[in-house]
């Protein structure tokens, strides 16, 4: 059980984390998510009493971890799985922590065993692979048998076994009735791993609910409807009926039509009604990447940009069309749900002219803010809809990002019609 | 920066709360839990210093210097045919001692420092997180290591220059002489070592703690022989009197000058010194973040 109540911590004066307040129950795998420098490691450290919160407490089983009896024995932790001393070998590694906290020599063999390391034990830790480092920081957090256990990005670097391991690992940790608690970027991971989640941005709590609850909540599950190519005024026509029985039509580039809002079904009768021919209506659930590109798009602080490679190329021959860059490249702007198809053309290709960033550093940050929570106040605190084609109103409202719209036209282009 | 999204009300948080049975079910290690002391930290400190190669290598390179530089400086006493003219045999162990101390210096350093360096330190940290306990740990056994180490060495090479010397005229050395030659040379090194555990401690940074404790030991004595200016003759006087090499050769009774410490005075400077450094490490290291 790990209690935190308004934790906060500064460095100077950039906040790092910022009254966060959660709990992590026993008996489950508790995933902590954020982007890079959310605060997610801070968090950690201040759990494990290396870092001084500047603000609030946590506390483990009612305790600071510095007051905790024998604390190794209650809580086990890998941070980084760097942190060795490279020279010494993984047994004497761990047999030094073991006598640290009292623990028998001999369950540092058992641990060696757990992890798979006891071929190499006696082999220096300078010379471990990635993996091998990852499986010894396991090997320690295991070491005390502790009833809590916290991982800082436990699948680094692993093979496909480890990682099958990791995950095996740490759901029979908790269903031992230990507190778990993980962080790490592999949402596909997760959503097999943990059945909590607590999402933070900006060093500030964005989601603390159940993965179901959280995709449920974060993701627009729509349905996309596709009329005949060859008359666009049916295509008018099927939005604007749409649009008046309160659902929100946003166009696709390739021309189908993305619906939220709208049950399959009623979609399919609005369209007979309207006697409009449908060529394609297909439902489309989000992933647990998905709902976390969503709500953590606007805190986001590492944002890639497109390489420009500016003044470095040669000038192109008169009247040569510069070639397209390659979808992917650098961020978008926002984060929408890629068409099912994934050979498609992406929603938005982060295509802007040359000497433009697609949207700046931050230039996303001003729409996503209201992106999610612009209809309702908040969208996370509401229970989560039970139809799947009922999605959260965090449905992308009609907005363009801001930094967006002084562009060229060409830029525009690129952009959906309703973000013009 | 623009503004983050707003966070979460904490009332939707913790629904699972309700849940049915046992408040926290828990679990319980089969291993028995027993209370962590200063011994603990003791033993896991003593496994940490064997079982690195830094730690053989600094302590085989001093123990070369030192048995080395006697040998060579006793062959070459004896072989010039000297008359010592009651001179005390002990004396010339001082050479190898003074560059031998630079490994234990380096040493002191490298047992806290490289933990930092390393990340180590985080592991240990939170595998204990009485930290007073674990650089407590660190200076006992480091000293131990040192002391033995010195003393042993020592007491060879005083033993060597004794038997080698006898028949040139040396003085043969009183217990007093013995015991400050051996155990309060010993005692002094292993302290110097130990102020410069507190230094890597402080300084975190292995490199930047040897430079600036072989600083210590070399600028005093260095700056001083560059002083011609009379007026500067006492600042000169005391440079030379309180310069770590010339406290090391009181303990053979040969000093730059007659006046300036005397006897044991150097060990109760450095303890003083070391205590000081090790209770500004232990208060840093309480109020810092690792």
């Amino acid at each position: 059980m790990i209690e935190a109540v308004g934790l906060t911590k500064r460095y100077g004066d950039k906040t790092a984390v910022y009254n966060l307040s959660f709990q992590v129950r026993p008996g489950a795998v508790t995933g902590f998510l954020g982007p890079n420098g959310s605060g997610k490691s801070t968090t950690m450290r201040m759990i494990l009493g290396l870092d001084n919160p500047s603000a609030g407490r946590v506390t483990i089983g009612g305790y600071p971890y510095r007051k905790l009896p024998n604390a190794p024995r209650q809580v086990g932790a890998l941070l980084d799985a760097k942190a060795v001393h490279g020279g010494r070998s993984a047994r004497n590694h761990l047999l030094s922590l073991a006598q640290l906290s009292g623990i028998p020599a001999r369950r540092v063999d058992e641990v060696l065993g757990v992890v798979g390391l006891h071929d190499v034990a006696r082999r220096r830790s300078k010379g471990f692979s990635l993996g091998m480092g990852q499986r010894l920081g396991i090997a320690a957090a295991l070491l005390g048998d502790p009833q809590v256990l916290l991982f800082d990005e436990p699948v680094n670097g692993l093979d496909p076994e480890g990682i099958l391991w990791v995950r095996n690992l740490m759901k029979s940790l908790a269903a031992e009735g230990r507190t778990v608690f993980v962080s790490s970027h592999l949402m596909s991971e997760m959503a097999l791993t943990a059945d909590h989640l607590i999402v933070i941005g900006r060093g500030q709590l964005m989601a603390d609910m159940s993965v179901k609850d959280f995709i449920s909540a974060n993701s627009a599950d729509f349905a996309r409807v596709r009329t005949p190519d060859t008359e666009p005024q049916q295509r008018e026509k099927l939005s604007a009926a749409i649009t008046e029985a309160g659902g929100h039509v946003l166009p696709e580039q390739d021309g189908a039509l993305r619906v939220t809002g709208l049950p399959l079904p009623r979609i399919s009768d609005i369209a007979h009604d309207g006697d409009v021919r449908l060529w394609e209506l297909s439902p489309h659930q989000a992933s647990l990447e998905e709902a976390y590109m969503r709500m953590t798009q606007g805190a986001v602080d590492y944002r890639s940009t497109i390489d420009q490679k500016e003044g470095l190329q040669q000038q192109l021959p008169p009247g040569a069309q510069p070639p397209m860059p390659v979808p992917g490249q650098g961020q978008p702007g926002w984060y929408a749900p890629p068409p099912p198809q994934q050979g498609g053309q992406p929603f938005a290709p982060p295509q802007s002219p040359p000497g433009q960033a697609p949207a700046g550093p931050y230039g996303a940050s001003g729409v996503p803010g209201a992106a999610p929570g612009a209809p309702a106040a908040n969208p996370y605190a509401q229970p989560a809809p039970q139809a799947p084609q009922t999605p959260a109103p965090a449905a992308p409202p009609a907005a363009a990002p801001p930094a967006a719209a002084p562009s060229a036209p060409a830029a525009d282009l690129t952009k959906p019609e309703d973000a013009r | 920066m623009s503004t983050p999204p707003p966070p979460m009300p904490q009332s939707a948080a913790p629904e699972w709360q309700a849940a049915p049975g046992h408040p926290y079910p828990g679990y319980t290690s089969p291993i028995p839990v027993v209370r962590t002391h200063l011994g603990h930290a003791l033993a896991s400190e003593w496994t940490k210093i064997k079982s690195v190669r830094s730690t053989i290598w600094t302590l085989g390179v001093f123990v070369l210097l030192v048995v080395g530089i006697g040998l060579l400086t006793g062959l070459i006493v004896s072989n010039s045919d000297p008359d010592l003219g009651g001179e005390s045999p002990l004396s010339l162990g001082f050479f190898g001692l003074l560059l031998g101390g630079m490994c234990i210096i380096t040493l002191g350093v490298l047992t806290t420092a490289s933990e930092y360096g390393t990340g180590m330190i985080r592991t240990t940290m939170v595998a204990c997180p009485s930290r007073g306990r674990v650089l407590l740990a660190k200076a006992l056994v480091f000293f131990l290591l040192a002391f033995v180490v010195t003393l042993v060495c020592a007491t060879l090479i005083g033993f060597l220059h004794v038997s080698l010397l006898e028949e040139y005229n040396a003085k043969d050395p009183s217990g007093g002489e013995w015991l400050k030659g051996t155990v309060g040379v010993s005692l002094y090194v292993a302290l110097l070592g130990t102020l410069s555990l507190a230094i890597g401690s402080i300084i975190r940074h292995s490199a930047g703690a040897i430079t600036i404790m072989i600083g210590a030991v070399l600028a005093p004595l260095v700056i001083a022989l560059f002083m011609f200016s009379s007026s500067l003759r006492d600042v000169q006087q005391a440079l030379f009197e309180y310069s770590i090499p010339n406290q090391m050769s009181i303990f053979y009774a040969n000093s730059l000058s007659e006046s300036g410490p005397s006897g044991w005075d150097p060990l109760w400077i450095m303890l003083v010194l070391t205590g000081a450094a090790i209770g500004g490490a232990f208060a840093l290291l309480e109020s810092r973040d690792v």
